[in-house]
């Protein structure tokens, strides 16, 4: 097994504060990795500086051995890096079927075939087939403004997988959701893991989602990592427990 | 769009092409003039709707570029050369110039950037008036021939609206396959959320300068229409006040609408025209007009209509549901 990600030595400073502080961990390919910790704990942090939308003050990601930092999102994301939001982040007034082509057309093709190409970018078939996957096949033509919340964060899990991602890092998919469509999304990301051999992260406050969807778990507390190991282990840790319950 | 829609829009279509063909066969010289500068404003505020529009970049230069499409043509046919060549060479500058005011659309947004764009557009005013050895100055242009095409003289007024609206057919067609092109969509994904856009691999610099680039190429193309349309160019119409009224035509028409810019031109151009029956009120009625109107739907005209088929299909999808549940 090859690692998919490498995070060495992760600094990011808002002033005089430390957000993320020395963070190193590793994720394997097919894995699903989860992390937890505390409001404020530099979770979102993190992810924002493994994909290029904060540079770091110091330390090295790498993608495949790669190293990333540095590289804008837009180039991140075309060497196989997706992610989710943890608000919601679609284009209300493009069609489900519009968000899902969009975001996967600048994965293939040229400029130049981009626009005097087919205008659906030949993904009218990938983003059909995404759009059964997800369920969302009855809401193809509708403006994705008006879906419901769940329908928009499954839109949004699914626009992360369009351009048939290696790394997929989910900030808070469950957030919101209610329970019907959380089982919903935890088998189809379950699926797409297996099925894609895709490597997630998953930042999640929901403990039952998180533990019950990924395979190791790391704890960050106050920018740092505090604990990393299977669900059970995490569960039973007394440094975790206190970090989550306070003194 | 169900399949009769699109016959019904294509009908509608094909009726209004032939009126504009048909109908201003009897109109006189004063008519046929100012159809053709809307024909010719509809193509530089169909620019503007594809940067602010479409990309949701504010731009306040438009007017800017129409000036200086219209000074490369009245320069260029006064020294002999073709107005084809013109055209070339019009466009080719105004990309390059509109990609480079791209730039600051990169670092500032919203009313900053109209303040950037607004700079550009009173810099090229007094370039117009000021550099008189290129563009004699407050004396102007004169004399500006217009084309002669496959042997066809156009000078006539008849003849030279014909090639006004061919040059906006032509650009419509242009503009409806950018639209529905990947293009089209990054842009709207530069409007809608750019930080998402990011993260799905848009490289969103390049396509807001590609915006501004080809945004303002249109005004180009519009201004190479001016200069022979009017035979006279001076710094005059190339004040602020054309980028504020195509603004204003966009904002009127419905900004991010395909069919905003023909219809804002319309009213810009068309409606203080034949309120000109009012006399001396013409211009009191239009602004009021105009004010009623964006209080009434701030999305333009066919912000109007958007609503109204939004809040048709809204009921039919829920008589849908309605009906789906029934069968459960």
């Amino acid at each position: 097994m090859s690692r998919v990600l490498e995070v060495d030595g992760l600094k990011k400073h808002f002033g005089g504060i430390a957000a993320v502080d020395g963070v190193s961990f590793h994720v394997e390919e097919g894995e699903i990795l989860g992390l937890i910790g505390p409001n404020g704990c530099g979770k979102s942090t993190l992810f924002n500086c493994i994909l290029g939308q904060l540079t770091p003050n110091s330390g090295e990601v790498k993608v495949d051995g790669r190293v990333v930092t540095g590289l804008r999102p837009c180039e991140l994301n075309r060497l196989g890096v997706s992610r989710t939001f943890q608000l919601l982040q679609v284009f209300p007034k493009l069609s489900v079927r519009e968000n899902l082509i969009l975001a996967g057309q600048e994965h293939r093709g040229t400029m130049v075939s981009r626009l005097c190409g087919k205008p659906d970018a030949g993904l009218g078939e990938a983003a059909e087939e995404m759009l059964r996957f997800f369920r969302l096949g009855d809401l193809a033509g509708e403006a994705a403004g008006g879906l419901s919340y769940g329908q928009q964060k499954l839109l949004d899990a699914a626009m992360a997988f369009m351009g048939g991602p290696r790394l997929v890092l989910l900030d808070e998919p469950a957030g919101g959701v209610n329970l019907t469509m959380l089982a919903d999304l935890k088998e189809r990301l379950t699926a797409i893991n297996r099925e894609k051999r895709a490597t997630f992260v998953v930042i999640e406050h929901n403990m039952e989602f998180v533990m019950s969807l990924c395979a190791r778990v790391l704890v960050m507390a106050e920018g740092k990592v505090l604990a990393e190991g299977r669900p059970d282990e995490i569960r039973a840790n007394p440094a975790v427990i206190e970090a989550y319950l306070g003194h | 769009m169900t399949r009769t829609g699109r016959l019904l829009g294509l009908a509608v279509g094909a009726l209004v092409l032939a009126a504009l063909i048909v109908v201003p066969m009897g109109f006189n010289r004063y008519g046929l003039y100012i159809l053709s500068q809307w024909a010719v404003m509809s193509i530089a505020a169909m620019g503007l709707n594809l940067t602010l529009g479409y990309a949701g970049q504010v731009s306040l230069a438009q007017g800017a570029f129409v000036g200086i499409g219209a000074y490369t043509a009245a320069i260029m046919t006064t020294h002999g050369l073709p107005l084809i060549v013109a055209l070339a060479v019009a466009i080719a500058l105004c990309l390059a110039i509109g990609w480079l005011l791209g730039y600051p659309a990169l670092r500032v947004q919203h009313h900053y950037l109209a303040f950037v764009t607004l700079a550009f557009s009173t810099l090229a005013f007094l370039v117009f008036r000021n550099e008189e050895w290129l563009t004699k100055g407050i004396y102007g242009i004169s004399a500006i021939p217009r084309p002669v095409i496959f042997g066809f003289a156009t000078s006539r007024p008849l003849p030279f609206y014909y090639v006004c609206l061919s040059s906006l057919a032509l650009v419509s067609l242009a503009m409806w396959w950018l639209i529905r092109s990947p293009w089209g969509r990054a842009f709207m994904a530069l409007r809608e959320n750019p930080i998402r856009a990011l993260s799905l691999g848009i490289d969103t610099r390049r396509y807001t300068l590609i915006a501004f680039a080809l945004g303002s190429a249109l005004g180009g193309v519009a201004g190479t229409l001016y200069a022979p349309l009017t035979q006279f160019v001076d710094p005059t119409p190339f004040t602020l006040s054309l980028s504020l009224d195509l603004l204003l035509m966009v904002i009127v028409g419905g900004a991010g609408f395909f069919f905003g810019p023909f219809l804002g031109a319309m009213i810009a151009v068309l409606l203080p025209e034949w309120l000109r029956i009012t006399e001396g009120y013409y211009l009191m009625l239009y602004a009021v007009a105009v004010i009623l109107l964006l209080i009434y739907s701030p999305t333009g005209i066919l912000g109007i209509l958007d609503r109204v088929l939004a809040a048709r299909r809204t009921k039919a999808a829920s008589a849908r549901r309605q009906a789906a549940q029934a069968t459960l």
